[in-house]
């Protein structure tokens, strides 16, 4: 099993009291109005699909309740860090350093 | 799956020798979601809310626990819930919050026993003993949310959402009988 460390609790605590909610920094447009179909689309559907690290929310749902984000290796399933959801996205290479 | 509250009567539901449920007499509970300056509301309750997640606050019979950044518990004896609602009401114009009466939406089983925290561990994945006496913490029980409170190192109380709690105590139950049996 996964050992997830949430940002707000602070704890490293067992997948089964997360839920995985997508690939992270997806930016809801400002003026949702002017945006076009093919916008839309990559919007609300096209995803990275990342061989690697991967940027993505998770939710601690049996526990403080917060969406959180997340660096997450999809071949290994390691995760390099959590950070809080309104967190700027950390560089990843000084996130693969500390990993050596 | 679909007894009735009333199913469950007060007192001891389980006994052997490894552990003891009981139902927990009705209790007023109230959640409570702020941010900002908490000044304001600890002034309110007499006490100050608790600072960190799981840690604990307690004023006149009345139990605080902090279950998420923005998020708390309130158990309550009855009576004092509507006096906690008007102090809250008073500060609500200046200092923006939701409290909400919760009371019938759970029930407290009791939890005790030399066994009880590896009774604990048949449903909960997280490692009990991080959860120190004294503390709360809001985890998952087979599947099901449930705040668990740690009076003592072998004492616990476990607040269930009332659909999910036939289903927790027929786990709970099972539980109890199997580790008794197994010590002897």
């Amino acid at each position: 099993m996964l050992l997830i460390h949430c940002p707000y609790c602070n704890e490293t605590l067992p997948e089964l009291e997360f839920t995985y909610a997508g690939q992270a920094h997806v930016v809801r447009p400002e003026q949702p109005s002017g945006q076009s179909d093919e916008q839309w689309e990559e919007f609300l559907f096209i995803r990275a699909n990342v061989r690697g690290p991967h940027y993505e929310r998770w939710r601690h749902f049996h526990g403080c309740g917060r969406f959180f984000n997340a660096v997450r290796d999809t071949v290994s399933d390691k995760f390099l860090t959590t950070y809080e959801a309104d967190a700027p996205r950390p560089d990843l290479s000084s996130l693969t350093e500390r990993q050596k | 799956m679909n007894a009735p509250v009333s199913s469950f009567t007060s007192g001891a539901l389980v006994e052997t020798s490894a552990a003891r449920i009981s139902k927990a007499p009705a209790i007023g509970r109230l959640s409570l979601r702020a941010r900002g300056d908490l000044a304001p509301f600890d002034a309110a309750l007499g006490v100050g809310l608790p600072l960190s997640i799981g840690q604990r606050a307690s004023v006149d019979g009345t139990e605080i626990l902090r279950l998420g950044p923005d998020e708390w518990t309130l158990t309550t004896p009855v009576p004092r819930t509507a006096q906690i609602e008007a102090a809250f009401a008073e500060i609500y114009e200046a200092h923006p919050h939701s409290l909400v009466d919760i009371s019938g939406r759970e029930v407290t089983f009791e939890i005790e026993g030399a066994q009880a925290a590896e009774l604990l561990t048949l449903g909960c994945p997280r490692d009990i003993e991080t959860i120190l006496p004294g503390q709360g913490r809001r985890t998952v029980f087979d599947g099901v949310t449930v705040v668990l409170w740690r009076d003592a190192e072998d004492r616990f109380r476990m607040d269930v959402w009332q659909s999910f709690a036939p289903h927790v105590l027929a786990l709970l139950d099972t539980g109890c009988r199997e580790l008794a049996a197994q010590s002897h």
